[in-house]
C-alpha cells in the first residue's frame, strides 16, 4: 500500500509540473489547470484509499465544506477584486501550515519527537505564520481597508533583524524541551513571526503590491515544502518547492520590470525614503496640462489609423474594461488598427490588466507587452492612457531625481497625440509628478474612466 | 504711359509664364492656386498654353478667375510678381526672362544661387527682388512652403516607377503555377524626403526595402515605412543643419563602402538620394559596386543634377555598364507634371500668404519683412544687392538628439539601481542572495542533524528531491507569458493547498484532542484554498480568447 501511495503521489507531482508548464501559454493554459485539478484529486483520493487516515466522519465534511466555501468565493469574486482573493487564499495556506505544524508537534509521527523534527516544525510554523499575517495585511491593503501608504517605523530594519533573530534563537530551548512542554516557545515564536509578517507587508507601498502578492505566493510554497520535510513527505516537498520557486521568479520578473531591487521591495519603504543617491535637480514643469473635451477626442479618434490603449489601475477601479472593449470594437469597425499596451506592473497584480481585458472579451492577440509594442508608438496617431500614470512617465528615462528613474516605461509620448484619461490631477501611486501631462502633444481628458469611455463610444457611433 | 496702367489698378498683378526650359512640363500655378491667389487679393494673368503640358488648359484658369495673355513680352512687362518653376532663362525669340521684367518686380522661382552667381548679377542689374523657393529654411513652420520637399517626394516616387520600367522582373514576390518569383530587393541610400518616398513606393509595389543614411535619427522614419535600416559598426552622427547630412570621417566612409559592397551583391535596385548642400554630390556607388551587381539590376541616381552619387551616372542619360542600367534623371518632378505643379503652386500660395498677400504692397512693390526668418532665408536679391547667403542664425536644438539621448539613458541606468535601494544588487548577486538564504536554511538542518542518530542519508534524499523540484520550478516558470501571471499565481496557490495532505496525515486512528482539531482545521483551510484557487483559475482562463 505504501508503495502504491508513493507511486500515485509521484504521478500527482508530475501532473503539478505539467500544470505549471501548461499555464505558460494561452493555448495550453486551460489544460494546465485541468492537470492541476486531477493531480490534487489523485493525491487526496490516494491518501484516503491508503487506509492511513481515519476519522473519516470528520475529515470528509471538512474536505467538502472547505471546497464549497472556496468554490463559492471563487464564483462570486469580481475580476477587479482578483488581487484580494489571491491574497486571502495565500493566508489560508499559511494558516494551514501553522496548524499542521502545531499538530505535528503535539502528535509526533513516530510517537516521540527528535531534534530534526523539531527544527522542521519550527521552520514550517515560522514561514507559515509570516505568510498568514502578511497575506491578511496585503488583503486589507488591496481592499482599501487600510491605507496603501507604507508604514515606516523608526529603525524598522533593525526591528526586522531583532525579531528574526529572536524567532530563530528560540529554537534552541524549544528543541531541548522534553515532550510537548516546548509548546510555549512555539506559541511565542508564532506570535513574533505573525507580527513580523504584518510589519513586512505594512511597510510596502501600494505600488509594489504586484511584487508583494507574488512574494507571498512564494512564501506559501516554501511553507508547504517545509511541512514536507517535517512530515517526511516527498509530495509536499516537491509541490512546495515548485510553488515557492515559481513565486520567487515571478517576484524577480516584477522587480526587474520596475527596476527595483528585490530586497528593497521585501523590506519595504519604497517611494517614501529621501533619495540620497539622486542626481540632478528635480525637473520643474512649466505651464499647465492642456485639457481636451469630448468632441475633440471623438474627432481625433475617428480620424486615427493607429490607436494604442494603455490601461492602468484606474481602469480597474472604475470597472471600465467593458466600455474600453466597446471603444476598441467601434474603432476596429472603422478600420483603425487598435491595440493594447500592457506594462508588466500595470494594476495591482502581475497580469492584472490581461485578466480584466479578457473578462471584457478582448482578444488576447491585440493585447501586447511593453517590449512588443514600445517601438510602435512613434507611428501611432492616438495613444489613450486610461487610469495609468507611473508606467507612462517619461521622467523614468530623463529625470535622474525621480524615484522611478530607470524603471522601463511605455514610451507613449512619442506618439502624435497622447490623451490621458484621468479623474483628477493627482499623482500616481508612486507619488511622482508626471511630465507627460505637460508635453505639447498631450491632452488631458478629465473624466471617470467608465463614464468617459461610454460617452466617447456614443460619440463615435454618431 | 500705357504700360503704367496696371500699376494704377488696385490689384497687384501676378503673372505665370509658360516654362521655356527644354522638356519642362510643370507650371507655377494650378487653377486651384489661382483661386487662392485671388483670395489673397492679387489679380492673376496666365500665359496662353502655360498649363498645357501639366494638363491644365487655359479654360480652367479662366474659370478660376485668371486672365489669359498670349503675348509673352506684355506678360512680363506688366507683371509685378512673376511665379516660375525653373530659374529664369533665355526664351527663343523673346529675350531673357529677367530682362523682360520691369525693375522693382518680384520673382518667385527655383534659383539655386550657389550654382549660378551670374543669374544673381543679372537679377541685380535689373533691380528685381527675388525669392528663391529652393532656399526656404527647413524649419517646421515653413514646411507648407517647402518646395524642395514637395518635389523630392515626387522624385522619390517617380524614381521607383522609373526603376521598375527598366527592371526585368516583378517587384513583389509571387508564387505562380509556373514557379516562384523572388521579390525585388531595393536599397535606398539617403533617407530624406525623396528617400522615404522611394521606400514607400517600392514597399507598396511589394519589394523588400532597405535604407542607409548617415543620420541615426532617421532610423525610426525608415522603419515606419516598413524598411530595414542598415547600419555600419562605427558610430558617428551625420546630422548636419537643415535636415541634411554633413560629410563624414574617412573611417566612417570606409565602413560605409564595405556595407555597400555587401549590399551590391544582393540588391536589384539601388536608388541614391544623397545630397550635401552647396557641394557636389558625394560619390557613394562606385564603379566596382556596379560591377558586383547582378546583370539586369537598375541604379537610379537622384543626385545627377549635382554630379551624381554613382560614378557611372550621366545626367538624363541611360548608361549600361556590366549589364546594369544606370539612370540619372533630373526631371522626375516634371514627369509627374500635374501633381508637381499642383504642389509647387500650393507652396507659392503659402509663401505669398505668409508675406501678407496683396496687402504687403508698397508703392507697387511687394513689401517684405526681413525679420521673418523664412522670407529672409529665401530672399537672394533686393534693391540691386545680393542678399545671399542669409546671415547665419543660431541653429535650433536638433530635435533628433533628445530622443536618442533618452533611449540611451535607461540602458545605462539598468545596473545602477536607484537611491532607495538599500543595496544596489545586480541580478546575479540577487540570485546569489536567494541561494545563500537557502544554503543557510540547509545548514541549520545539517547542524540539527549532527550528533543525532537519525542518519543524514534520509535527510539528504529529501534535500535532493527539494533541490530538483526548485530547479524544475525555475525552468518551468521562466517561459510563462506575462499575460498569464495572474492565472499562474492562482493555480500555484491552489497547488500549494496540497498541504491538506499534511493535515490529513494527522487524522490517523490514534489522533485525539487538540492535535485532531488542529489537523481538521488545517484540512478545512487548505481545501478552501484548493477549491477557490482552481475554480478561479478556470474562470479566468475561460475568458482568454483569441
Amino acid at each position: 500500500m505504501e508503495s502504491f501511495l508513493t507511486l500515485t503521489w509521484m504521478v500527482a507531482g508530475v501532473l503539478f509540473i505539467s500544470s505549471l508548464r501548461g499555464l505558460g501559454h494561452q493555448e495550453t493554459a486551460r489544460r494546465g489547470n485541468g492537470f492541476g485539478i486531477v493531480g490534487m484529486a489523485l493525491a487526496i483520493v490516494a491518501l484516503l484509499a491508503s487506509g492511513k487516515v481515519a476519522n473519516l466522519e470528520l475529515l470528509v465534511p471538512a474536505l467538502v465544506g472547505g471546497a464549497v466555501v472556496g468554490g463559492v468565493m471563487a464564483q462570486r469574486v469580481a475580476m477587479t477584486s482578483m488581487p484580494e482573493l489571491v491574497a486571502i487564499l495565500h493566508s489560508f495556506v499559511g494558516l494551514a501550515a501553522v496548524l499542521v505544524g502545531f499538530a505535528a508537534y503535539l502528535d509526533p509521527p513516530d510517537g516521540q519527537g527528535n531534534k530534526v523534527h523539531d527544527v522542521e516544525i519550527w521552520i514550517d510554523v515560522l514561514i507559515g505564520a509570516i505568510t498568514f499575517t502578511g497575506s491578511i495585511v496585503a488583503f486589507l491593503k488591496l481592499r482599501g481597508s487600510v491605507s496603501g501608504k507604507p508604514l515606516l517605523l523608526p529603525g524598522r530594519h533593525m526591528l526586522n533583524l531583532v525579531v528574526i533573530l529572536a524567532s530563530l534563537g528560540l529554537v534552541v530551548p524549544f528543541a531541548q524541551a522534553e515532550g510537548t512542554s516546548g509548546i510555549i516557545y512555539l506559541v511565542i515564536m508564532s506570535v513574533l513571526a505573525g507580527l513580523q509578517g504584518i510589519h513586512l507587508v505594512a511597510a510596502i507601498g501600494g505600488a509594489d503590491m504586484p511584487v508583494v502578492v507574488s512574494m507571498l505566493n512564494s512564501y506559501s510554497g516554501w511553507t508547504a515544502s517545509a511541512a514536507g520535510f517535517m512530515l517526511d513527505n516527498n509530495l509536499l516537498i516537491i509541490t512546495g518547492a515548485l510553488v515557492g520557486s515559481s513565486g520567487a521568479i515571478l517576484s524577480y520578473i516584477m522587480c526587474k520590470a520596475m527596476n527595483r531591487s528585490l530586497l528593497s521591495v521585501i523590506f519595504g519603504g519604497f517611494g517614501a525614503d529621501p533619495k540620497p543617491g539622486s542626481a540632478g535637480p528635480a525637473v520643474v514643469h512649466e505651464g499647465e496640462p492642456i485639457a481636451t473635451n469630448l468632441d475633440e477626442l471623438v474627432e481625433e479618434l475617428s480620424e486615427a489609423r493607429e490607436v494604442i490603449v494603455v490601461p492602468g489601475y484606474g481602469m480597474a477601479v472604475a470597472r471600465a474594461q467593458h466600455a474600453v472593449r466597446q471603444l476598441v470594437d467601434v474603432l476596429k469597425a472603422k478600420g483603425c488598427n487598435t491595440r493594447f499596451a500592457i506594462h508588466p506592473v500595470a494594476g495591482r497584480l502581475p497580469g492584472h490588466m490581461n485578466v480584466l481585458l479578457a473578462e471584457a472579451s478582448v482578444p488576447y492577440d491585440i493585447v501586447l507587452e511593453m517590449d512588443e509594442i514600445n517601438a510602435d508608438f512613434p507611428k501611432t496617431d492616438v495613444v489613450l492612457v486610461i487610469g495609468a500614470n507611473d508606467i507612462v512617465n517619461p521622467g523614468a528615462q530623463t529625470d535622474a531625481s525621480s524615484p522611478i528613474y530607470g524603471m522601463p516605461v511605455l514610451e507613449v509620448w512619442k506618439a502624435k497625440r497622447v490623451v490621458v484619461l484621468k479623474r483628477s490631477r493627482s499623482v500616481g501611486y508612486a507619488g511622482v509628478d508626471n511630465p507627460l501631462f505637460y508635453e505639447q502633444n498631450t491632452r488631458m481628458f478629465y473624466a471617470d474612466a467608465k463614464d468617459g469611455m461610454e460617452k466617447v463610444v456614443a460619440g463615435l457611433q454618431k | 504711359m500705357a504700360h503704367w496702367a496696371p500699376a494704377r489698378e488696385k490689384l497687384m498683378r501676378i503673372a505665370i509664364p509658360k516654362e521655356s526650359y527644354p522638356g519642362e512640363r510643370r507650371v507655377a500655378a494650378s487653377p486651384e492656386s489661382v483661386k487662392k491667389l485671388k483670395g489673397l487679393g492679387f489679380s492673376v494673368v496666365v500665359e496662353s498654353g502655360a498649363g498645357e503640358t501639366a494638363h491644365y488648359p487655359d479654360r480652367l484658369y479662366v474659370a478660376a478667375g485668371a486672365e489669359i495673355e498670349s503675348d509673352p513680352k506684355a506678360l512680363y512687362a506688366n507683371a509685378q510678381i512673376l511665379l516660375k518653376v525653373r530659374p529664369p532663362c533665355e526664351r527663343d525669340g523673346v529675350g531673357h526672362e529677367i530682362d523682360l521684367l520691369k525693375p522693382g518686380s518680384t520673382l518667385l522661382s527655383f534659383i539655386y544661387p550657389a550654382r549660378s552667381p551670374e543669374l544673381l548679377q543679372r537679377l541685380n542689374a535689373n533691380k528685381i527682388q527675388c525669392l528663391a523657393m529652393d532656399m526656404v529654411p527647413r524649419i517646421s513652420r515653413a514646411q507648407k512652403l517647402d518646395a524642395l520637399s514637395s518635389m523630392a517626394n515626387i522624385a522619390g516616387y517617380r524614381a521607383v516607377i522609373l526603376a521598375a520600367n527598366h527592371f526585368g522582373s516583378f517587384f513583389c514576390g509571387q508564387m505562380t503555377a509556373a514557379g516562384k518569383v523572388a521579390p525585388a530587393k531595393v536599397l535606398v541610400i539617403g533617407a530624406g524626403v525623396a528617400g522615404l518616398a522611394a521606400l514607400g513606393a517600392a514597399k507598396g509595389l511589394g519589394a523588400i526595402v532597405r535604407s542607409f543614411d548617415t543620420r541615426p535619427a532617421v532610423r525610426d522614419q525608415v522603419k515606419s515605412m516598413g524598411a530595414e535600416f542598415l547600419e555600419v559598426t562605427i558610430e558617428e552622427d551625420g546630422e548636419g543643419t537643415g535636415g541634411y547630412a554633413k560629410e563624414m570621417s574617412p573611417a566612417f566612409i570606409a565602413a560605409e563602402m564595405e556595407l555597400f559592397r555587401q549590399q551590391a551583391k544582393e540588391v536589384d535596385i539601388v536608388i541614391t538620394t544623397a545630397l550635401i548642400p552647396n557641394k557636389a554630390a558625394p560619390k557613394l556607388w562606385l564603379k566596382d559596386m556596379v560591377g558586383l551587381m547582378k546583370p539586369g539590376s537598375v541604379v537610379v541616381d537622384l543626385a545627377a543634377e549635382s554630379g551624381g552619387n554613382c560614378e557611372y551616372t550621366r545626367a538624363d542619360e541611360v548608361v549600361v555598364e556590366h549589364g546594369v542600367t544606370i539612370l540619372g534623371p533630373t526631371d522626375l518632378p516634371s514627369q509627374l507634371a500635374t501633381t508637381a505643379s499642383q504642389l509647387y503652386a500650393q507652396n507659392l500660395v503659402h509663401m505669398l500668404s505668409d508675406i501678407g498677400g496683396a496687402k504687403a504692397e508698397k508703392d507697387g512693390i511687394l513689401g517684405l519683412n526681413l525679420e521673418d526668418e523664412v522670407v529672409r532665408g529665401a530672399l537672394v536679391t533686393q534693391n540691386g544687392e545680393v542678399t545671399w547667403p542669409p546671415p547665419v542664425r543660431p541653429a535650433p536644438p536638433a530635435p533628433a538628439v533628445k530622443p536618442a539621448a533618452a533611449t540611451a539613458a535607461p540602458a545605462k541606468s539598468g545596473h545602477g539601481g536607484h537611491g532607495a535601494a538599500p543595496a544596489p544588487a545586480g541580478p546575479a548577486s540577487k540570485a546569489g542572495l536567494t541561494w545563500g538564504a537557502i544554503g543557510a536554511v540547509l545548514l541549520m538542518f545539517g547542524a540539527a542533524q549532527m550528533g543525532h542518530d537519525a542518519g543524514p542519508v534520509h535527510f539528504m534524499q529529501q534535500l535532493t528531491v527539494f533541490a530538483l523540484s526548485c530547479f524544475v520550478g525555475f525552468q518551468v516558470i521562466w517561459s510563462v507569458a506575462p499575460a498569464l501571471h495572474t492565472p499562474l499565481m492562482a493555480v500555484t496557490n491552489a497547488i500549494s493547498g496540497v498541504i491538506v495532505v499534511g493535515g490529513m496525515l494527522h487524522l490517523h486512528g490514534k489522533a485525539h484532542g487538540p492535535a485532531l482539531i488542529l489537523a481538521l482545521l488545517a484540512v478545512l483551510f487548505a481545501t478552501v484554498n484548493i477549491g477557490g484557487g482552481f475554480l478561479v483559475t478556470q474562470r479566468m482562463l475561460k475568458m482568454f480568447r483569441k
